[in-house]
């Protein structure tokens, strides 16, 4: 065959040298969007807690954490207002970052706690350093029940609407950012039926 | 090679094969089934199951503790006779598609899981393109014009009679 380089086939060349930077475009395009959805918290890839949000709290029964009374499925589900339920423990240190935070929402949501695979003792030491924002206190010593929410860790956090409905979820810890553009604006319409 | 030094290599060679094996097993004897048979089924449950905490690892491997609380749920459900299928729906409904190490066949994951026969298939194809395109033979040239030949007779002629 000939090397001679006829029209036609100068064209269809410079299409295939065009295919790999097309390529790299459409691909940079999705990675920016990924990028910037994770950086406006609308993408995150982590997030492993997707099917609990919309269903009923699950089924459990947690004993008196003191100071506070314990709560279980049915005290959730008789729910008429929005209520935050918080895992933490006394050994996670994310959540003693996450203290004043839960400190500054107490007179605006009612919040119930529950610690995670911790010493009685060692929880209610806990509150009393950082302050208690909960108004009912459960302890999953065994951790048991968390597996029945379905965390993997803490501190997790779930807004519980009327009903006992879990209508928003987020495994990080709670920051200000958080509290005033997503979660009070969801229990502002949550109270509002 | 002398046999006993064999036999020797060969037991260092097995256990090393064996040592993974021995390492995925569960962290405390305690854990275990009695039952040799559930604690191989629990295994092989718990080896599909993504540890959440670190999160490239099955819950038989991780040493994290809410592996070890789920490789407990695990034994609690082989224990109680369910089947595998139950035990991985009672994980899933909790965690989410997630937790599978093994992506369940469905309509979000078609893409996924028809990639290798799509990836074949492109090949094959490419590949017959390819072949055919060059053993496709170059277009016959048009046959010789009156003159042409007339020419061709001149030079060969010319050729024969050369010194």
């Amino acid at each position: 065959m000939s090397n001679s380089e006829t029209p036609p086939n100068a064209s269809r060349r410079r299409l295939l040298m065009a295919l790999p930077l097309a390529g790299a475009g459409v691909v940079g395009v999705a990675f920016w969007k990924m990028l910037s959805g994770m950086e406006h918290g609308s993408f995150n890839p982590h997030d492993i807690n997707a099917p609990v949000l919309n269903r009923p709290v699950p089924d459990f029964t947690l004993p008196d954490q003191p100071p506070m009374q314990g709560f279980n499925t049915q005290d959730l589900r008789n729910l008429t207002q929005p209520v935050l339920v918080n895992f933490f423990a006394s050994w996670c240190i994310p959540c003693l970052a996450e203290m004043p935070t839960l400190m500054t929402l107490k007179d605006k949501l009612t919040m119930w706690g529950i610690a995670y695979k911790d010493r009685p003792e060692n929880a209610e030491n806990f509150l009393k350093h950082s302050g208690n924002p909960f108004s009912r206190l459960g302890s999953d010593h065994e951790g048991r029940v968390g597996i029945e929410w379905g965390i993997s860790g803490v501190p997790e956090t779930f807004l519980i609407g009327p009903g006992g409905v879990i209508r928003w979820h987020t495994a990080a810890p709670l920051t200000d950012d958080i509290l005033s553009q997503t979660l009070l604006p969801l229990v502002e319409k949550l109270k509002a039926p | 090679m002398n046999m006993r030094r064999f036999l020797a290599a060969s037991c260092v060679g097995f256990s090393l094969i064996a040592a993974p094996a021995l390492v995925l097993a569960v962290d405390d004897p305690m854990e275990m089934l009695p039952n040799p048979k559930d604690e191989a089924r629990a295994e092989a449950i718990g080896s599909q199951l993504r540890c959440l905490v670190c999160q490239n690892e099955s819950i038989e491997d991780s040493s994290a503790g809410l592996a070890r609380d789920l490789r407990r749920v695990v034994r609690e459900h082989v224990a109680k006779g369910e089947n595998n299928q139950q035990i991985m729906d009672w994980m899933v409904n909790r965690y989410g598609n997630f937790i599978r190490l093994k992506p369940a066949f469905s309509f979000s994951t078609l893409l996924l899981w028809s990639m290798p026969v799509l990836a074949l298939l492109l090949g094959l194809v490419s590949a017959f393109i390819f072949y055919r395109r060059r053993a496709a033979a170059p277009p016959a040239p048009p046959p010789l014009t009156e003159e042409e030949k007339a020419r061709l007779d001149q030079l060969t002629k010319d050729k024969d009679n050369a010194p």
